[in-house]
């Protein structure tokens, strides 16, 4: 088999496996599902950014509350609809993460991931600040009502595993088809080696300022939707832990791997939910899962997985 | 025709003189060699020339343009190729992929892989193109250097000590590879190596202490007292 089929294959079967386990999935696990797929997107742009570009951001929860505020109060104030409320959501975090890249990329490495950390904080504390419109901590519903889009109810659970799925396929998709492009493997060379890449004639400012848009983009669509399935709105998604999430998801998962961020959040959403069945101390299971994990698959699952079975793994 | 001029090109670091009034002409077509003992300043010459330090004073001008205070990616898309020093390869990339990523910025689609094929045949490392750059000796990774400025089809290229750490059988196949390139591209060559830099270069500019001793054709340059001196004088 051509490497290429094996890559559509791989890929297009995750998608159809996906798709026919909303058939088969008790109506628990169902959720959840749902859940991880758009939590999963979030990963996904994060993954561009800080597995093939090689930026570790410290505030891509800005982006995702970009999205989700951009989209919730579009509906919230204006009563706009789910779709012109997602390309809010996605508009506003593509701006958002065009002026956060021009002035953290003046940054590098350690000095970057405090540039993102500062910039997430200040947009946290700019929702409760405006807690007039953002209804600050306690965030707002959005009503089922709000959530139809085109006649379809975005709170039944059927529909919303689809727009989950609708929205990781192509994120996923977006993703696989970049990083085979020719700008995806100069963000790997940049991951790689940046003067090297600099002094082959690429500007490198320009490609890093548009993986950060792109990661941006994905990012804040995947909080649009998120709002807009869950139906719920606060100013936790904005918060610190929703910038190291998506970095912890895509570590186990596997940086740098088009699935990795998919396999991470899974593999987190379930230790987290398992333990927490068998103790309340849920936390240290979860803890010691991680640190054997980072000893003993230090390039996560599926980089583990591309290191020792299937080196072609894009 | 000229290709290269710099005019009093100069370089402080915090009080130290790296670079003085340096005046450099290169004409097109010709195979310079810039020698000189350590610390004389021929890597941050040449670091100011391809943009990847600024100078304190003075001038560049390449084709006819003044391209001071262009940043280096635009001064490498107006034709310049710069091999690093240090081996600077993508050691986690295969060998093809780096000398695709020095071709892409000229050949699209099908034509990258004829590019990447011709430039690792003429430096010899046709048979390591799947392996990763990290993977492959000292002395390959310098040849894989060489191999992306190749690809970039440069009008000048820029070469700092490419055969540190190559075998003799190396050194002589990259002795032919320059006489095969002289002509077409302009090259400027850092160098050790005389045996190299005599078989080779149409000229020789020798630097010492951030400024040009003497400027000649090789035997020129052999001969010359002032040279002999400052090469001996460092030991």
């Amino acid at each position: 088999m051509s490497e290429r089929a094996k890559v559509v294959g791989l890929h297009g079967g995750l998608l159809v496996l996906l798709f026919a386990l909303q058939f088969a999935l008790p109506a628990y696990h169902h959720g959840n599902l749902a859940r991880i797929m758009v939590l999963a997107s979030f990963a996904i742009g994060y993954n561009l950014l800080f597995g093939y570009t090689g930026l570790l951001s410290l505030g891509h929860a800005l982006f995702f509350a970009a999205g989700m505020y951009g989209a919730g109060l579009s509906v919230l104030h204006f009563g706009w609809s789910p779709a012109p409320a997602l390309i809010v959501g996605l508009a506003a975090g593509a701006a958002v993460s065009a002026l956060l890249g021009l002035l953290a990329l003046r940054t590098a490495g350690v000095a970057f991931m405090i540039v993102t950390l500062m910039f997430a904080q200040a947009g946290y504390l700019a929702i409760l600040y405006f807690g007039k419109w953002t209804y600050g901590d306690e965030g707002f519903v959005i009503a089922r009502a709000a959530r139809m889009l085109h006649g379809v109810d975005l709170s039944d659970p059927a529909s919303r595993y689809f727009a989950a799925l609708a929205l990781f396929a192509v994120s996923l998709a977006v993703c696989l088809w970049l990083v085979r492009s020719r700008f995806g493997k100069t963000l790997i060379a940049i991951r790689e080696n940046e003067e090297r890449t600099r002094m082959l004639g690429y500007d490198t400012f320009a490609r890093k300022l548009g993986a950060m848009v792109i990661s941006g983009a994905i990012s804040a669509a995947a909080g649009a939707v998120y709002g807009l399935l869950f139906g719920y709105v606060g100013a936790t998604f904005a918060s610190v832990q929703y910038s190291i999430f998506p970095l912890l998801w895509v570590l186990l998962g596997g940086a740098g791997v088009v699935v990795g961020p998919f396999v991470g959040t899974l593999f987190m959403f379930y230790l987290i939910d398992l333990s927490s069945g068998v103790t309340t101390a849920y936390m240290l299971i979860a803890g010691v899962v991680l640190v054997l994990l980072t000893l003993f698959a230090p390039q996560g699952l599926t980089g583990e997985l591309r290191r020792r079975l299937w080196p072609w793994l894009p | 025709m000229t290709l290269l001029a710099t005019q009093g090109l100069s370089k402080h670091f915090a009080g130290l003189q790296a670079v003085r009034g340096v005046d450099l002409d290169l004409p097109r077509g010709e195979v310079r060699a810039l020698i000189g003992p350590n610390g004389a300043g021929k890597t941050t010459l040449v670091g100011m020339i391809c943009g990847r330090i600024a100078p304190s004073s003075g001038t560049v001008h390449f084709d006819g343009r003044d391209i001071t205070a262009l940043p280096a990616h635009r001064r490498i898309n107006l034709g310049m190729a710069y091999t690093f020093q240090i081996t600077s390869v993508f050691a986690r990339l295969d060998a093809a992929e780096n000398v695709a990523l020095a071709a892409r910025r000229r050949v699209r689609g099908e034509g990258v892989e004829a590019v990447v094929q011709e430039a690792l045949a003429r430096v010899g490392l046709a048979d390591r193109a799947a392996t990763l750059a990290g993977d492959l000796s000292y002395g390959h990774q310098r040849l894989l250097e060489i191999a992306m400025g190749l690809a970039q089809a440069p009008r000048l290229l820029i070469l700092d000590e490419p055969t540190q750490g190559l075998a003799e059988s190396e050194i002589a196949a990259f002795k032919s590879l320059i006489r095969d390139l002289a002509g077409g591209a302009t090259i400027l060559l850092i160098e050790h190596n005389m045996s190299v830099v005599m078989e080779t270069a149409n000229r020789v500019t020798v630097l010492n202490a951030g400024e040009v001793l003497a400027e000649g054709a090789p035997a020129e340059i052999r001969a010359d007292k002032a040279v002999q001196a400052a090469y001996l004088g460092t030991g």
